[in-house]
């Protein structure tokens, strides 16, 4: 296993750069998730570190050895492809087996280290069956056997549980994970679904349009989101964003939106701009006749032990995630209000995050990359 | 129809459809069995039962079968007086009998075996070339970045926009002048240029239908792209290669225009040969359809063996699997 660093790497496709300077190093052993919306260039990330696509600049390192001009074949590297890439016309077995051929591995070899990797995934009873009656998930599991067989520097998994029903996804979710752990092996993992990233994941690095807009454990992006992007990409449903105007300065500890103060973690850095945007994760705001803002319910969603309130104020759409033993009427006129030390202030131009006491905890815990 | 079958799929044809579907396909097939009933039937007639009319139709009945024209096909003979049979000894064979009783001795075999070589050997041979070069560039075309991609590929289906005999005289007096007339490299050449404009668009899109995926995987887990190529594609492409060849060697073994014009002697095909076997009299009707259902062997036998093959090239695509 093999610790992959990924220096300014970018890729244009003639007048289209699809990935514009991706930095991060991925740890020996670690679960690397790539995580964004369709077309934010993760695929293409994933496939120049494989050696299927050449970058148009930067490098990338394996191990130390610089392989950004190295052939795929010539790199160690195991890949899982959404559509699984099975081939049709070999058995279970033989599409193990493919990989060790190439190798030049002895027969018995070859047959003790695929029953291994079968046994490792539970396939065993489908080794000399054909490739083409198999389930998704069997599919699945085949193609993780044929990545796994060749004990590979890295894994490479674009979309690999793209193709799977929402039911069995879960399952996978869990299975790869468990792999991962027992392989140790360092794994790139692509996906648009965060909640695939947030369960994996050691680390997640989030793109947009072709640039990584934070690097981070789940918990981080999630508590503390860089930029409106990641706020409002990760979380179901998404950071409560209400812009506003205003001026901060070092060492605030409140902002006024509406005539209203309302707490939140002291700020590092003061703004350029006067046009901000205050962040919110549903579950930290309250419904509380004390609150500093009101609005009126809008609509109800229950999930169970909890629910959804959506409450139009004067400066957007606010949704609460609270108990579901709280009353909640619609058009009822209710005062809201927030966690103070879980709220994050953006840049209302760039997006970006203003630093808080918040962030302390990240800048002190040092960064990926 | 019953009640429980009014509640009908919206695939599934119903039965009167496919009732409907059943005869339509029965009066295709016999109308186009028809004339290969007929050409078999005359292939076991007498010269004289051949063209009599009212034509006779039931072999035993109406006249009887016998095998003179296989006999007159694979050999040529000669009147002699009847005083020069009687000398002779006892015929052997009875390809020999027959001729006597018609006044004629066997002097030695017909051209019809050597065409038919030299059909097998330019069908077969332009077949292979053209799925040679049809596959790799489909392959080519199909997977990588070439130049002018669509003006190439528009120029070289353009090739079968006009009949191929419209320039015959072009290639007549070119193949003069290269010393290719009436050889068999020159006919294997020829067929090759008319079929690989058709092979390559065929395998195009066979191959176009084959994900990059399997590929990637392959020369992620180690292979070269040629290496891939033929572990990957080729196995997957069998089906379109074959329907391709197919129609590749029904063209080049049909053939009859460059064939008439282009060879004469050493080199000429069975089409050309077949029709102009002259008995006594005029056209050997009877050699000239046992002839024409030797002819038809090969394709047969190439077309059954591979029809599982060649009806899945035809339906790819349409269906998902």
């Amino acid at each position: 296993m093999a610790e992959i660093r990924v220096q300014n790497l970018m890729k244009s496709f003639g007048e289209f750069t699809a990935v514009k300077g991706a930095n991060f190093t991925v740890k020996d052993g670690e679960f690397f998730c790539l995580l964004g919306p369709s077309g934010c260039g993760k695929t293409t990330t994933l496939r120049m570190v494989a050696g299927l696509e050449l970058p148009s600049s930067g490098s990338i390192l394996l191990d130390g050895e610089d392989v950004t001009f190295k052939r795929a074949r010539e790199r160690d590297i195991a890949m899982v492809f959404q559509l699984f890439a099975l081939y049709p016309h070999m058995n279970v077995r033989k599409n193990i087996a493919f990989p060790l051929v190439s190798m030049g591995v002895g027969r018995d070899e070859i047959r003790r280290r695929v029953e291994e990797a079968a046994r490792t995934l539970r396939i065993t009873h489908l080794l000399d069956k054909s490739v083409s009656g198999l389930s998704s998930g069997d599919r699945q599991r085949v193609a993780l056997g044929r990545a796994i067989v060749r004990e590979p520097k890295a894994f490479m998994m674009d979309e690999p549980l793209g193709a799977l029903d929402a039911e069995f996804r879960q399952i996978m979710c869990t299975d790869l994970r468990n792999l991962h752990d027992r392989l140790g092996a360092t794994t790139v993992y692509v996906t648009h679904d965060q909640l695939e990233a947030m369960s994996m994941a050691d680390v997640i690095a989030v793109m947009n349009e072709g640039r990584i807009e934070q690097l981070g454990s789940p918990q981080e992006i999630y508590d503390r989101p860089a930029s409106m992007f990641v706020a409002d990409f990760i979380g179901s449903p998404p950071m409560n964003l209400l812009p506003f105007q205003g001026q901060v300065a070092p060492g605030d500890t409140t902002v006024t939106m509406d005539g209203a103060r309302i707490a939140m973690p002291a700020l590092r850095e003061a703004s350029d701009d006067s046009e901000l945007v205050l962040g919110v994760r549903p579950e930290n705001v309250q419904l509380t006749e004390a609150g500093a803002l009101r609005g009126e319910v809008f609509g109800t969603e229950y999930l169970g032990t909890m629910q959804i309130v959506t409450i139009r104020t004067a400066r957007a759409t606010v949704k609460a995630r609270i108990s579901s033993a709280i009353p909640a009427r619609m058009g009822e006129n209710v005062g809201i209000a927030f966690a103070p030390e879980r709220l994050s202030l953006f840049r209302g131009g760039t997006g970006k995050v203003l630093a808080s006491a918040l962030h302390d905890v990240t800048l002190t815990g040092g960064r990926h990359g | 129809m019953s009640a429980a079958n009014s509640a009908h799929s919206v695939v599934e044809p119903s039965g009167y459809a496919k009732l409907i579907a059943s005869c339509l396909v029965a009066l295709y097939a016999v109308i186009s069995l028809v004339p290969l009933v007929w050409i078999g039937l005359t292939s076991v007639k007498s010269s004289t039962d051949s063209i009599s009319y009212p034509p006779k139709v039931i072999p035993y009945v109406d006249f009887q079968p016998s095998i003179e024209g296989y006999c007159n096909l694979f050999s040529t003979r000669s009147r002699q007086t009847t005083e020069y049979i009687q000398s002779l000894p006892a015929p052997q064979g009875a390809c020999e009998s027959i001729a006597r009783s018609r006044g004629m001795v066997v002097v030695g075999p017909s051209n019809y075996v050597p065409r038919y070589i030299n059909s097998l050997i330019i069908a077969f041979g332009s077949t292979f070339l053209s799925i040679a070069l049809g596959t790799a560039a489909a392959y080519a075309f199909s997977r990588f970045k070439v130049p002018l991609k669509d003006d190439l590929l528009f120029f070289i289906l353009s090739t079968r926009m006009m009949p191929p005999i419209a320039v015959a005289i072009p290639i007549y007096l070119m193949y003069r002048e290269l010393g290719l007339s009436d050889t068999r490299l020159g006919m294997i050449l020829l067929y090759t240029s008319v079929n690989v404009s058709l092979a390559v668009w065929l395998l195009k899109g066979f191959i176009d239908e084959i994900p990059r995926e399997y590929e990637e995987a392959a020369m992620i887990d180690g292979y070269t792209r040629l290496q891939a190529f033929r572990k990957v594609v080729l196995p997957q492409a069998v089906t379109g290669i074959v329907a391709t060849a197919i129609f590749c060697l029904i063209f080049a073994w049909n053939e009859y225009a460059f064939a008439v014009l282009l060879t004469s002697g050493a080199a000429q095909t069975a089409p050309p040969f077949i029709p102009i076997i002259i008995g006594e009299g005029g056209q050997d009707w009877p050699a000239v359809a046992a002839g024409t259902v030797l002819f038809l062997v090969p394709i047969l036998v190439f077309t059954v063996l591979l029809r599982q093959h060649l009806l899945r090239g035809i339906t790819f695509g349409a269906v998902r699997k």
